[in-house]
């Protein structure tokens, strides 16, 4: 069981632990006599502290400057003890070692009692998921063994983890210089019945996997090794929660397609029928083959069709804690990374920035600084797949990567909407009941040497963009590509007919839902192979968005016919006035060239 | 397989995932020892059956012979991408311990580190086991590695227990230990600026017993140096011939060796007590691991 040692710098972190292995007969012989060599040479007194720092520099400045792991043994089981410092400067290090960890001592001086970092590193243990925490009053020696002092600091401690939700298993007066209650009981504090360090480390119980929960499985990478006449494509990955088993229907989030696993990999290859792997559960590092040749990547969420689906979303109110030495700002921009996903994200508001160590708000917040934590609301730039309230912690926790560091972790509270949101979910609905075809995508653009593309020309009502158009469709038809001509106004009387009625003009009246067929009908041509040309008046970019959350992995690439555009939208290409049509085609020609949309024969 | 063991294994693969994920010129250190052969194995057990990555091995060529028969024979029934490096400028100026010029310490820095930084980095020729001629021959691949691999555990030494899952190594290989990234919920630091590479650590958690339990229950192959053929002698960690030297016991195979760990015997003696080059000043493996040994 891996445990965590935390608490204010200077509280008796590393002595208690440096008991815990001396009094427990936990220590390489050699090592203790090293250590009391080494002060002897320097004329410092022994302390049990110094087992830990094995390091120079941390002798140097007095201070544990990371987590160090400890390997200890009691009669019940194994543990490795993590000791994380409580300088304020080393918070990451503190939560590095705290998040690898079952469970937690927080350490408290009796002297001091509780400061700062006693409540900040009780904060985290509380964000960071951990859930089992005993609470030891240190130094009892140096405060006459007094059940007064004790009881005092329990009763203001306990106040504290309650207003954050989090309640000790227990409180535990202790002394690491005179190992009292570290691993045999106190001969001074009799009135102290609730065992000992050891016993309640002992009595921590390990929380087995619940394989009950929903099947998630993050992708982790998708592998194709051809070595050795290899032809299996397997999707791999860490079970987060729940199993699987061949013959399953799952499907990818956030696109939510499906298909069937066919198999389950694992090595060595299996010399017989029954010793292939049938099933597989949480934590178990998998590799699965499908049925149909899906388009998965790094970043899918694969999940059970007829489980609880996972919430999809680009917006995410949160709670996040920050550490980098830069705030985090609003309008500012970061890498999200969830489950496998990493997506560009921006902090979008911030509702409150709560101060760890004292737990009181700051008043119109405009960023989160180094050690903060904080209620916002985070904006990604493409949707996101995750879970709130489903029993599967992990599945909503996130970090964020700012100038290449991990600069921040987080907990989503909630999916919220975007102007895309009724979009998505039917698209969501689509790929769900999607009939897969046996001929892959990559098979298509292989044989047409191209991939499916939506070039979509736009400008204003008076502009030469159909003409635009409808040349670039003869162009590539006489280069043999496949492709078609569609004007969006083109889908209005036979795709649109419910929509439109006499007396409605149903480009303003149902403008998004028309763009939405459209999409639809687009996305067909698309599937099939096709490079598709489109005509569009006055496209925005809340429009192109639109069509680009129906396409999804497909592309779209924005012509502005006209000089520069009068709208929003952001083109791929500006085709003015001034040049020539067959120029303009020429160009979008090697753009689609340039963006691999063509390939050689 | 023990509910540890196999938690240990699945972290590893894991982590191993992750680095092939991430990392665009990623290879795998190779010592020959038991710790790198049980990476190997678990590369093998993640990628099933393939190890989509080069093995770098630093040979000083004071290597006890029998573990690079064993590197090769492993190299051609594996089908592995074996690449191997050497300072060869400080071999024939003969700075070696052996040949009397310098220290031990020295002599590591010179053989190891050095021709690790630079075989890592590209700067110094990369001899890469070409399949079909069945020999070494000079890597036309001379891009930097920027993902290295690593078998230490935090259990063999205190310099180690600092390490983190991933962990950033600057341009010249240096390690500030004070100012890691930090790391949690299986988010590891797989970004990095340019210049920097990033240092993987698979195995952090297993422990010297660990790694028995595991070659036994796997049937790794492993060097012989490990077990007892006679003498009463046997290698518990493998270096280079003239700076180690083997324990005094009888196990005569795997299930030997665990009996022998088990039973407290070697409690009281560090892992690489027989490694002298740890020794010669306060910390030697520490100064050695800042400056980029492994």
């Amino acid at each position: 069981m891996n445990i965590v040692i935390v608490g204010h710098v200077d509280h008796g972190k590393s002595t208690i632990i440096g008991r815990l292995l001396a009094d427990t007969g936990s220590l390489p012989e050699g090592k203790l006599e090293q250590v009391r060599d080494l002060c002897e040479r320097t004329s410092k007194p022994f302390e049990y502290a110094f087992l830990l720092d094995a390091l120079k520099d941390e002798q140097a400045q007095g201070i544990t400057i990371d987590a160090a792991r400890v390997f200890f043994k009691s009669p019940r089981r194994h543990y490795i003890i993590i000791d994380a410092p409580g300088h304020i400067e080393f918070l990451k290090n503190m939560i590095t070692g705290a998040a690898r960890a079952e469970a937690a001592l927080l350490v408290i001086d009796a002297r001091e009692g509780v400061r700062e970092n006693s409540r900040r590193h009780g904060y985290m243990l509380a964000m960071l998921g951990i859930r089992r925490v005993a609470v030891l009053v240190n130094k009892m020696d140096l405060v006459g063994h007094s059940r007064e002092v004790f009881e005092n600091i329990r009763k203001e401690y306990e106040a504290f983890l309650a207003g954050i939700g989090l309640e000790a298993d227990s409180f535990l007066p202790v002394s690491g210089m005179g190992g009292d209650n570290i691993a045999s009981p106190s001969g001074t504090m009799t009135w102290h019945t609730g065992g000992t360090v050891l016993d309640v480390l002992d009595g921590f119980s390990s929380s087995p996997p619940d394989d009950k929960l929903p099947f998630r499985l993050p992708v982790q990478d998708v592998y194709k090794f051809t070595r050795f006449g290899d032809d299996r494509r397997i999707i791999a990955g860490t079970i987060a929660s729940g199993q699987v088993r061949v013959g399953d229907r799952i499907g990818f989030y956030p696109s939510g397609k499906s298909t069937t696993v066919s198999g389950i990999e694992s090595f060595p290859a299996p010399t017989s029928d029954e010793d292939r792997v049938r099933v597989a559960s949480v934590g178990e590092p998998v590799g699965i083959t499908l049925s149909e040749q899906l388009y998965v990547t790094r970043g899918d969420l694969a999940v059970l069709q007829g489980q609880r689906s996972p919430t999809v979303a680009t917006r995410l109110k949160a709670s996040v804690f920050w550490l980098s030495r830069s705030p985090l700002k609003v309008g500012q921009e970061v890498l999200l990374r969830i489950g496998t996903a990493r997506v560009r994200a921006h902090l979008e508001s911030i509702s409150r920035v709560i101060d760890a160590a004292s737990l009181e708000g700051v008043s119109n917040p405009v960023e989160i600084a180094r050690h903060d934590v904080a209620e916002c609301v985070l904006h990604c730039a493409s949707p996101i797949a995750f879970d709130v309230d489903a029993g599967i912690p992990e599945m909503g926790r996130f970090v964020l990567i700012d100038n290449f560091e991990i600069s921040g972790g987080g907990i989503i509270r909630e999916g919220l909407p975007d102007e895309q949101s009724w979009v998505r979910s039917k698209v969501l609905q689509r790929n769900i009941k999607w009939e897969m075809s046996t001929i892959s995508l990559q098979a298509r653009a292989e044989r047409y040497c191209q991939a499916g593309t939506l070039v979509l020309v736009t400008g204003q009502a008076d502009s030469r963009k159909k003409d635009l158009a409808k040349a670039l469709e003869s162009h590539l038809f006489g280069l043999g590509r496949l492709t078609y001509y569609l004007g969006l106004g083109s889908v209005l009387y036979g795709v649109d007919a419910d929509l439109k009625t006499p007396e409605s003009d149903s480009r303003t009246e149902h403008r998004q839902e028309h763009l939405r067929r459209f999409a639809e009908v687009a996305h067909l041509f698309l599937d099939a192979g096709l490079i598709l040309v489109s005509t569009a008046t006055d496209l925005t970019q809340e429009d192109a968005n639109l069509i680009n959350a129906v396409l999804e992995d497909h592309r779209m690439l924005v012509i502005w016919s006209g000089d520069s555009p009068s709208t929003d939208v952001k083109p791929d290409l500006v085709a003015d006035r001034e040049t020539g049509l067959e120029t303009a085609v020429e160009r979008i020609r090697a753009l689609l060239q340039d963006q691999g949309v063509l390939y050689r024969a | 397989m023990s509910a540890h063991l196999k938690r240990l294994e699945n972290t590893s693969v894991h982590i191993l995932r992750e680095a092939y994920a991430s990392f665009k010129s990623l290879a795998m250190l190779w010592s020959i020892g038991k710790d790198s052969t049980v990476l190997l194995w678990l590369a093998r057990k993640a990628f099933y059956g393939h190890v989509p990555f080069p093995l770098v091995h630093i040979d000083t060529h004071f290597k006890i012979p029998e573990m690079i028969e064993y590197r090769d024979r492993l190299t051609r029934e594996w089908g592995l991408i074996m690449v191997y490096g050497e300072n060869r400028a400080a071999l024939e100026a003969g700075e070696t311990f052996p040949d009397g010029k310098v220290d031990r310490l020295t002599c590591c820095r010179n053989l190891k580190t050095r021709a690790l930084a630079h075989t890592l980095d590209g700067s110094w020729p990369r001899f890469r086991f070409n399949h079909q001629a069945g020999r070494y021959e000079k890597d036309r691949n001379t891009d930097p590695y920027t993902g290295v691999i690593v078998g230490v555990r935090a259990d063999e030494e205190g310099s180690r227990s600092k390490e983190r899952y991933f962990s950033a190594r600057n341009r010249s290989a240096g390690w500030d230990i004070a100012d890691q990234p930090p790391e949690f919920w299986s988010f590891y630091k797989t970004d990095f600026a340019p210049g920097t590479h990033v240092r993987v650590h698979p195995l952090l958690d297993w422990t010297e017993l660990n790694i028995w339990e595991y070659i036994h229950q796997e049937r790794i192959p492993t060097v012989s140096l490990y077990y007892d053929q006679g003498s009463g002698r046997r290698y518990r960690s493998l270096g280079c011939q003239p700076c180690t030297s083997p324990i005094e016991s009888t196990a005569r195979d795997v299930p030997e060796i665990i009996e022998e760990l088990r039973s407290g015997k070697l409690a009281s003696v560090a892992e690489r007590s027989g490694r002298a080059q740890d020794k010669d000043d306060g910390g030697g493996l520490e100064s050695l691991r800042r400056e980029g040994y492994m």
